[in-house]
């Protein structure tokens, strides 16, 4: 059962839509309409008025939760000048650093991995295999408390990562997931493809950029936006990599933000705010590797 | 939080690039002494990522889990003392439980929120995909922000967002997070909003691939809603939710940054899960080798588990 298998449409408003839902939604106005209209407008509310009430508060003064409204009552950039006191753009900008910099990492990484993984065969593939699987299962959370030594003193080369950006671009450029779908996505690629140009005598660094990888875009699309996802979610990364709360990341200064009892939640919320940008910008450009990505793996029983 | 994609069983191969002539079996090239060369140099970076902050860290972990650790004294090998430590801890026992209810609420809740929502909002029209890009936000959005939303909506005043909102419904107001008997329920009310969406997207795509004439001729047949839905909607659903949501059950595990951001553990170490436990000893009263007990406790469960679902979902599959 593929998603995108054919089946026929009915054309809409014909009597035969009404079998086109699970639920048979009619198209037609009537009380069932009614009923399902009322029905997306509460679930709208629900996942969506959270939303307005966190980008209102950011720009309204406020001095306590109990403020917080759906529209600014006074508007004002008061949060973010206080915010920015208390060191907002610094933590944004290791944020985009890191987010940046660990994804395109994570990509190159994932991709000259996959290449080696799918489109040849070598002795010792097997061994690696495992080993890549063996990262993807085992989740960095548990390994915090030895990766927060390691980062402090890295075995034979002992320097210390811990306060630089590297401490967080570093341990998420390896993700087993990444090259996992992209070894898959090469494997179904024909060889025949590559058989010109190895004709031609194209190297390997050539045949990776400029024969194979243009046609992998799909699969660039879903590592792109769950890498940059699993990356801005990072958490207790962060906090163990950092010396002191200046080397935070956005999301991790959002609770020094909080705990500052001098400012209002309208600091927090300009900064909550800031924190959400960027994901909502990288899911609007693509949205489609998105649900292709969650999609993929799901109907494939 | 459920932004951690679980592993598909057939990644995005459907958007492929057609084969030309029909299924070839796949030609690895084994090539000359450049070539191979290269190969390897390709795994270098990945190989050297892996060893640094995974295999290291994972060693060195296990290694940890048997030694008293103190700084500038030297470790003391203590044998199995620390993971004593951690089963005999009541404090680890209760981290537990709250763990394991908490998982099961947020994964139950997650997914039958996320098919109710898939239910409503199946369908071609422009509107509901608007509405479905809109509800996928909190998926979208980092877990500390949701975590940092849910804060001020949940502040325990009467006059606090959510507690207005039960005002007028006429319920009392709750102390939510900063209540003993509250707190673990409404994170698992955050865990169900944030993860509902992205199970609300996979049973979408299910529900796309159930062959419409069913439902006519149920219709036809004179079936009430509910029988469509349990004899032909769930059965269609029922193989790609299974791995899916085992998986992430398995996942909420070690659900930490919620809590942590939501409540701490507190109050009264309520919402203690096995992961902020694991954090405090660790990384605040700096008790290590007890903390990394917990910690290959936790990985060992976890790779049970998991290996046990793959294992299961091939035998199926191999059925």
């Amino acid at each position: 059962m593929s998603p995108t298998r054919t089946r026929p449409y009915p054309p809409s408003g014909s009597a035969g839509a009404r079998f086109d839902t699970a639920l048979g939604w009619s198209p037609r106005l009537g009380p069932n309409m009614v009923l399902r209209a009322v029905l997306c407008v509460l679930v709208f509310c629900i996942f969506a008025l959270p939303f307005a009430a966190i980008i209102s508060g950011a720009f309204d003064r406020n001095s306590s939760p109990t403020d917080i409204s759906l529209l600014p009552k006074t508007f004002t950039l008061q949060n973010f000048e206080a915010a920015a006191q208390q060191g907002l753009w610094g933590y944004l900008l290791n944020s985009l650093v890191v987010a940046g910099g660990g994804l395109l990492l994570q990509m190159t990484v994932s991709v000259f991995a996959a290449y080696s993984l799918s489109r040849r065969k070598f002795r010792g593939q097997a061994l690696v295999l495992l080993l890549v699987l063996m990262t993807m299962m085992l989740p960095e959370e548990i390994i915090g408390i030895p990766l927060s030594l390691v980062l402090g003193d890295l075995p034979l080369l002992g320097i210390s990562l811990r306060g630089t950006v590297l401490a967080v671009i570093l341990p998420v450029g390896i993700w087993g997931f990444s090259i996992f779908i992209m070894s898959e996505f090469m494997k179904e690629i024909p060889a025949e493809i590559e058989e010109a140009a190895r004709l031609d005598g194209v190297g390997e660094f050539r045949m990776l950029f400029t024969i194979i990888l243009p046609l992998c875009k799909p699969a660039l699309g879903v590592i792109g936006i769950f890498g940059f996802m699993m990356v801005w979610d990072q958490y207790l990364l962060p906090l163990i990599a950092a010396n002191d709360p200046g080397d935070y990341t956005l999301t991790v200064a959002l609770s020094v933000l909080r705990n500052d009892t001098t400012v209002g939640p309208g600091v927090l919320l300009a900064g909550a705010l800031m924190a959400m940008v960027p994901s909502l910008l990288v899911y609007l450009f693509l949205q489609r590797s998105m649900i292709r990505g969650i999609t993929s793996g799901a109907t494939k029983g | 939080m459920t932004s951690t994609p679980t592993k598909p069983t057939q990644p995005v191969s459907a958007q492929a690039p057609p084969r030309p002539h029909g299924p070839v079996p796949r030609r690895r090239v084994r090539g000359n002494r450049s070539q191979l060369l290269a190969i390897w140099l390709f795994l270098v970076p990945a190989a050297l990522l892996g060893l640094y902050f995974k295999s290291i860290p994972m060693a060195e972990g296990i290694r940890l889990s048997f030694f008293k650790v103190q700084p500038f004294l030297g470790d003391v090998f203590v044998g199995v003392d620390n993971y004593l430590a951690v089963l005999t801890d009541a404090r680890f026992m209760e981290a537990l439980g709250h763990t394991v209810i908490l998982g099961a609420t947020q994964t139950l809740g997650a997914l039958v929120v996320g098919f109710l929502l898939a239910l409503l909002l199946e369908g071609q029209a422009r509107s509901l995909w608007i509405l479905r890009t809109t509800i996928f936000l909190p998926v979208v959005t980092a877990l500390a922000v949701v975590g940092e939303i849910w804060r001020i909506l949940y502040f325990p005043t009467a006059d606090g967002p959510l507690n207005s909102i039960l005002g007028w419904l006429g319920l009392g107001p709750l102390q939510f997070l900063n209540g003993t008997d509250t707190a673990l329920w409404s994170i698992a009310v955050v865990g169900i909003w944030s993860g509902a969406p992205y199970n609300m997207v996979i049973i979408l795509a299910g529900l796309t691939g159930v062959d419409r004439s069913l439902y006519e001729s149920a219709g036809v047949d004179g079936a009430t809603i509910w029988q469509r839905l349990r004899y032909i909607t769930l059965p269609a659903l029922r193989p790609s939710l299974v791995i899916v949501l085992t998986l992430a059950a398995i996942r909420s595990l070690r659900s930490f940054t919620e809590v942590y951001v939501l409540t701490g553990g507190g109050p009264a170490g309520s919402t203690e899960v096995w992961m902020t436990r694991m954090y405090s000893l660790g990384f605040q009263r700096n008790d290590i080798g007890v903390a990394s007990a917990a910690a290959v406790l936790l990985l060992v469960v976890t790779l049970l588990l998991t290996v046990g679902t793959q294992v299961l979902a091939k035998r199926k599959a191999a059925r």
